[in-house]
């Protein structure tokens, strides 16, 4: 590995843990639309700063292009306020209609700027080490390493400093007011540490980009989750495990940095979203199978309680009666012998002592209806879950 | 080429006429689509399956070699739906929320769609050069095929529109009441979806990946503000939509180095931004002359109250009183008191006063609810 290839992974890695932080309380806030937002209307404010800096790294440019990317939000919460267009159309407004004039700024100062659309899109990691910060003659490494480098450091320090109040105003509101944490203080704090990242991860990765790396990481760590720190903590080791694996990715086809790490993200989600132990698609898909079987076990234990009649207890019964089909008859009642919940005699089904006891406590949850108490009951009950 | 020349040459140059055809076209059949999509809250689904389309883009050209737009389109379409299906799932199946799933699918698909155009860039038999312009859109690269294949598509929607007219209208103001009612809403759901994921590949051409979704909301969320009626409504959408089509193609073809998409969506976003002003009844400027009527008619009655008040106490309801025991507080100001006159509620006399009889009959109308808000 060269210099320039460490550089390179290590912009990338700082860029995605940089965004990973503020992501995280986006898409627990559902705001992340608001970050693609952002991400489009920094360009006429960058376009303007570069006219008047000169210089791509200026921490003057970051500040202005962040204070578009704070505007951005006010515009769009006044458009809101209005009441003209519904919430989201609002945002679908404004963004395009910045970003049109800033790309139309660069079309037209073509020469002059040393933007041009492509990185505007995808960013010129590539070329971010041979943009390097001289200090009396010495290489202190690129550019674009110190800014992100500040900038995580910044979002890091207030991300310790704010958590509790973070934590608190994301998850209830309303406490988190009557404590005297003011919202609106928070709101704007988090949409200006957003902007300023989204700005200085720009340069590295670009306009779409760099929402990637917002939602994505965030998204799939929630996927992973119930907790806010291990969250945070996932998802800056997704940012950069993309940012490592998409640098080689994208050596090895010639091909965008930025557009293999964002595919690397959308592998790792994809994964996430199919195989997560809780949240994932298959597990979804047992634990409906599993409640499906528990609820006929549940009404079938409850018809055996109903009726001392031995007839609508024989085995035949619920096929012709219940209208079960033979082979979920016959899992329920295996199921059900399996928890030694009935006993069967001359085919004829007998609820046992436990089962007894479990209908009882079953009937009085359905009554009462406490929610999750039938959780409980399941536990204390099945030594072995449909 | 100034855009005067543009408009003369309009009718005598084929090229150009083929193309300004092409983007009134498709702003219509936008500003008609995208009517739904403001309505259901599904604006920013629109930017999502415009750039989930972008991987299509890329591997149909990796997989045909060809450069033709119908196939580019065709592959477009594909991961356009496979993106929008993916994002329902998303919100259906996990505890993500809408949003989360937009930006989601929105910037993978596009990262990925970016990973393969700079792949496809540096293949050495790539005739390339050509799929950059899926980005910002070209309106010049228009052929009057794509027109064909536009207005071909315009008419279908057009008619499915009028064909389940009811039933999407019903879905779109009340969903629930539609699936009480029996119909089948899943399908009429996944129909308007299919046809913005349609509208939104033939726009990618002209306005380009990055932008589209503003074609789409833009001259619906513009029409909104004029009307109240959904026929209305769609047809002075699709009015807009047409209208910065041509006019944004016309200032693009008139300047050089400009992409038409960017142009497109500024002057659809002016139209937004005029209609925000200037609508009859929803927009800011009528909201505020109403404002400013409402307040002036709450003090003139106020006014008018306190005098009734006091000429309730004497028996001639005419009696004169002095200006002097009226106050800012009473909602007075010479203003109102000459509005008074000018009704016949009051005279004035020198510096005095006295109610007339139609005056303490409209006083005397405040206190009975119903009439009152009937005069309002």
């Amino acid at each position: 590995m060269s210099d320039a290839q460490i550089e390179i992974q290590l912009i990338a890695g700082l860029a995605a843990m940089a965004c990973a932080i503020p992501g995280v309380f986006l898409v627990l806030r559902k705001m992340t639309m608001i970050s693609d937002a952002i991400s489009h209307s920094i360009l006429p404010g960058l376009v303007v700063g570069f006219f008047i800096t000169q210089d791509l790294n200026s921490p003057w440019l970051i500040l202005l292009a962040a204070v578009t990317g704070v505007l951005t939000v006010v515009l769009v919460e006044f458009i809101q306020k209005t009441r003209l267009v519904k919430e989201d159309t609002a945002i679908g407004l404004v963004f395009p209609a910045l970003f049109s004039i800033g790309v139309i700024l660069i079309a037209q100062n073509a020469n002059d700027v040393h933007l041009d659309i492509d990185a505007v899109l995808l960013g010129e990691l590539a070329f971010a080490p041979f943009d390097r910060l001289l200090i009396n003659n010495l290489d202190l490494g690129p550019k674009s390493l110190w800014v992100i480098g500040s900038i995580l450091l910044l979002s890091l320090s207030l991300l310790i400093l704010f958590f509790k109040e973070l934590k608190m105003s994301t998850f209830d509101k309303g406490l988190a007011t009557s404590l005297g944490f003011s919202p609106l203080l928070i709101h704007y704090g988090l949409m200006s540490v957003s902007s300023v990242t989204i700005v200085g991860a720009f340069d590295a990765v670009g306009a779409v980009l760099v929402v990637a790396l917002i939602i994505a990481p965030a998204a799939t760590a929630y996927l992973l989750t119930d907790s806010l720190k291990k969250m945070l903590v996932l998802s800056v080791f997704f940012g950069v495990i993309s940012a490592v694996i998409g640098y080689w990715l994208a050596h090895w086809l010639d091909a965008s940095i930025a557009g293999s790490m964002t595919s690397v993200l959308g592998m790792l989600f994809l994964l996430v979203f199919l195989f997560a132990p809780k949240q994932g698609v298959i597990s979804a898909i047992f634990k409906e199978k599993q409640q499906r079987k528990e609820v006929s076990l549940l009404v079938f234990l409850l018809h055996l309680q109903n009726h001392e009649d031995p007839r609508e207890r024989h085995v035949n019964h619920l096929q012709e009666h219940i209208n079960w089909h033979r082979i979920q008859a016959k899992t329920v009642v295996d199921l059900a012998q399996k928890n030694n919940l009935i006993e069967i005699e001359n085919q004829v089904i007998n609820l046992s002592e436990k089962g007894l006891q479990f209908t009882e406590e079953a009937l009085k949850y359905i009554t009462t209806n406490k929610p999750t108490a039938i959780e409980d009951l399941k536990n204390k009950f099945f030594l072995f879950r449909g | 080429m100034n855009i005067t020349e543009y408009f003369s040459m309009l009718f005598t140059d084929y090229t150009l006429g083929v193309i300004t055809l092409g983007t009134a076209v498709l702003g219509a059949v936008c500003g008609m689509l995208g009517s739904f999509a403001v309505l259901r809250r599904q604006s920013l689904l629109g930017d999502a399956i415009s750039h989930a389309a972008l991987p299509g883009i890329a591997l149909a050209f990796l997989l045909t070699g060809t450069k033709q737009t119908h196939f580019l389109l065709l592959g477009a379409l594909i991961s356009g739906l496979l993106g929008t299906f993916w994002i329902k799932s998303i919100v259906k199946k996990t505890r993500l929320k809408n949003d989360t799933a937009l930006g989601l699918i929105l910037s993978l698909f596009f990262g990925f769609g970016m990973l393969l155009l700079t792949f496809i860039q540096k293949l050495p038999n790539a005739n390339q050069a050509g799929l950059d312009k899926y980005l910002f859109g070209q309106a010049a690269t228009l052929m009057v095929q794509d027109v064909y294949v536009m207005i071909g598509v315009t008419g279908v929607s057009l008619f499915v529109l009028l064909l389940f007219w009811k039933e999407l209208k019903l879905l779109l103001f009340d969903p629930d009441y539609t699936l009480t009612l029996g119909f089948n809403t899943r399908f009429l759901d996944i129909l308007i979806t299919s046809f913005i994921v349609l509208a939104i590949v033939l726009g990618l051409q002209t306005v380009g990946v990055v932008l589209m979704s503003a074609m789409l909301l833009a001259p619906a969320a513009a029409a909104r503000q004029w009307t109240n009626s959904l026929s209305v409504m769609i047809f002075l959408a699709a009015a807009f939509g047409a209208f910065s089509g041509v006019l944004g193609t016309a200032i693009s073809a008139s300047q050089n180095n400009l992409s038409t998409g960017p142009i497109i969506v500024l002057v659809a976003a002016g139209l937004v931004l005029l209609s925000f002003v200037f609508a009859p009844q929803r927009g800011l400027l009528a909201r505020r002359i109403r404002f400013y009527r409402n307040r002036k008619e709450l003090n003139l009655r106020k006014t008018l109250s306190v005098m009734y008040h006091i000429a309730q106490n004497h028996k001639d309801i005419s009696h004169p009183h002095a200006i002097k025991i009226l106050n800012n507080f009473h909602g007075y100001t010479r203003k109102t008191l000459n509005k008074l006159e000018e009704k016949n509620w009051v005279e004035i006399r020198g510096n005095q006063w006295s109610l007339t009889a139609k005056g303490y009959q409209e006083a005397e109308n405040f206190y009975k609810p119903q009439e009152a808000m009937q005069d309002l």
